[in-house]
């Protein structure tokens, strides 16, 4: 199972800016167990939100937002709605958001962090990939993932390696960093590459003593 | 002396590039420099050029420091956590090195250990910010050094030619925010494509140092331009080099790098020589040069 952990609502909030009307996306999956997805959370999120003094345009929980054919179906009903949000709150993990990116032209914001892929993964069927980095950053990378998709899993932009929009390591690879940068374009994000990303934080990839106790680490525990 | 002060003081700056050798006997190529005693301001030492195992930079820039010439210690990101890559900058520091140039490093893979791991625990960005951080006296973690806090002269490299250019940008702005004080660039050969990043990167206002590779034949520049990114060799040059007959190659060769240094000159703040092995021919390229 993937095990994911709420963002703190000042991280979320501080990432949706100005953004005044978000639509609210969350699984029903592996994120319903841990209470980062599902509806409790979702309510609660919506909740926090109106709050914060923003308009929650929709809501809508998706059993497992990792398997594109699903999301995209499922979004497809609430198109005049998402039209009218700027952005997406996803609750879910990381590449259940990287997921969400890829089929709908949106800016998406990740509402967790991804700590463990545990033993036992979602649906997972196409090429997005997390590596429960603890610290997720798609939110400032227009949904794609740099950790897994950057060969050297860089933070802060492109190296120079790059040829023809392929990686160094990998001619048949795509440059993780042009997709960033496309997407960005795409969504109208550039600015966000200016923004420096401190360094990644390691101990946060290693799941707490608590939740090792857990089921949700060990099932035999 | 910290490149830095030269460009302060309006100098146009010249600097080589020094690859330490796969093994210990190092004399050659320091002696290989001696002509360029006086020529060149600096010389950068490769921190594992192309991710192959040889000596290291720390050494090698300790060597020519002994010898009176001013180095320039590359240290990627590649091969050591921020543990090691801090305790290296201190150890720099302690042996005299004044100048560092931060950058990311190529990928393990491409070199003759590909199958080591690739740890890039910061990015050239986070690398230049943590030398800031050492230099005003606390490591990344926030924990205060004893005593007086080691000072550099910190560079940063950029790519002219990367397609697109503007990640390339938005990362430079970034480096000089986290400290970079001057900037060499990978190999130019299409001087106006130089002159339209330099005139995007004018706002910023730091230093340039164009960077040259000899060409040593059609084949290498036909090999670059397919494999290395952000180089492209015009046609025109390749013909150039091409058109002549073996023998009179390395003439025209040199003719043409100088020809380039003259026509970037007045783009920029300084040049980089990569010479890649013909470090004997530098100083009769700077002379035709008229530097």
């Amino acid at each position: 199972m993937l095990y994911t952990e709420n963002k703190p609502i000042e991280e979320i909030l501080e990432s949706l800016g100005k953004e005044k009307n978000i639509f609210l996306l969350g699984c029903n999956g592996c994120a319903e167990v841990c209470e980062t997805g599902g509806e409790k959370t979702l309510s609660a999120m919506n909740i926090e939100l109106e709050k914060a003094g923003k308009n929650v345009t929709g809501t809508c929980l998706v059993d497992f937002l990792c398997n594109k054919m699903l999301v995209a179906t499922r979004l497809a009903r609430e198109m005049d709605i998402l039209q009218h949000s700027d952005s997406i709150l996803v609750l879910t993990c990381g590449i259940g958001v990287q997921a969400v990116s890829k089929v709908i032209n949106k800016v998406v914001h990740p509402a967790a962090n991804t700590v463990s892929l545990g033993g036992l993964q979602g649906l997972w069927p196409a090429e997005e990939r997390c590596q429960a980095c603890g610290d997720c950053a798609l939110d400032y990378t227009g949904g794609i993932c740099p950790v897994t998709f950057c060969a050297k899993s860089l933070l802060n932009g492109p190296c120079g390696g790059a040829k023809d929009g392929k990686c160094e390591v990998d001619k048949e690879k795509d440059c993780g960093w042009q997709l960033i940068f496309e997407r960005l374009q795409k969504v109208g994000r550039l600015e966000n590459l200016k923004k420096v990303r401190s360094p990644r934080d390691h101990s946060s990839m290693l799941p707490s003593s608590q939740l090792r106790k857990t089921s949700f680490y060990d099932l035999e525990g | 002396m910290k490149l830095s002060e030269l460009f302060k003081q309006g100098k146009f700056v010249i600097t080589c590039e020094v690859g330490p050798p796969k093994g210990i006997e190092i004399k050659k190529i320091l002696d290989e420099l001696e002509p360029l005693r006086g020529k060149a301001d600096a010389f950068n030492v490769t921190d594992l050029q192309s991710s192959v195992m040889r000596v290291g930079s720390l050494a090698t820039c300790r060597l020519l420091k002994d010898r009176g010439l001013e180095p320039i210690m590359q240290l990627t990101c590649r091969d050591r956590n921020r543990l090691g890559l801090q305790s290296d900058v201190l150890s720099a520091a302690v042996l005299g090195i004044e100048n560092l140039l931060c950058i990311t490093g190529d990928h393990p893979k491409l070199g003759d250990h590909p199958a080591a791991m690739p740890v890039f625990d910061l990015d050239s960005v986070q690398l230049l910010s943590a030398v800031k951080s050492l230099m005003n006296g606390k490591d990344m973690a926030g924990n205060e050094l004893e005593g007086q806090p080691p000072q550099f002269a910190l560079g940063a490299v950029v790519n002219p030619g990367a397609d697109p250019l503007e990640p390339q940008i938005i990362k430079m702005a970034k480096k000089v925010k986290a400290g970079a004080e001057f900037f060499q660039t990978q190999a130019v050969y299409e001087v106006d494509k130089f002159a339209d990043f330099i005139e995007k990167v004018k706002h910023l206002k730091v230093p340039v140092m164009a960077g040259i590779v000899f060409l040593k034949s059609p084949a290498m520049a036909k090999f670059m331009n397919e494999n290395v990114a952000g180089i492209h060799v015009p046609d025109e040059i390749i013909n150039e080099l091409a058109a002549v007959p073996k023998e009179k190659r390395v003439e025209k060769s040199l003719e043409i790098s100088a020809r380039l240094i003259k026509q970037l000159k007045d783009l920029c703040q300084g040049i980089h020589i990569m010479s890649l092995g013909w470090e004997r021919h530098i100083s009769t390229v700077l002379e035709m040069a008229g530097l």
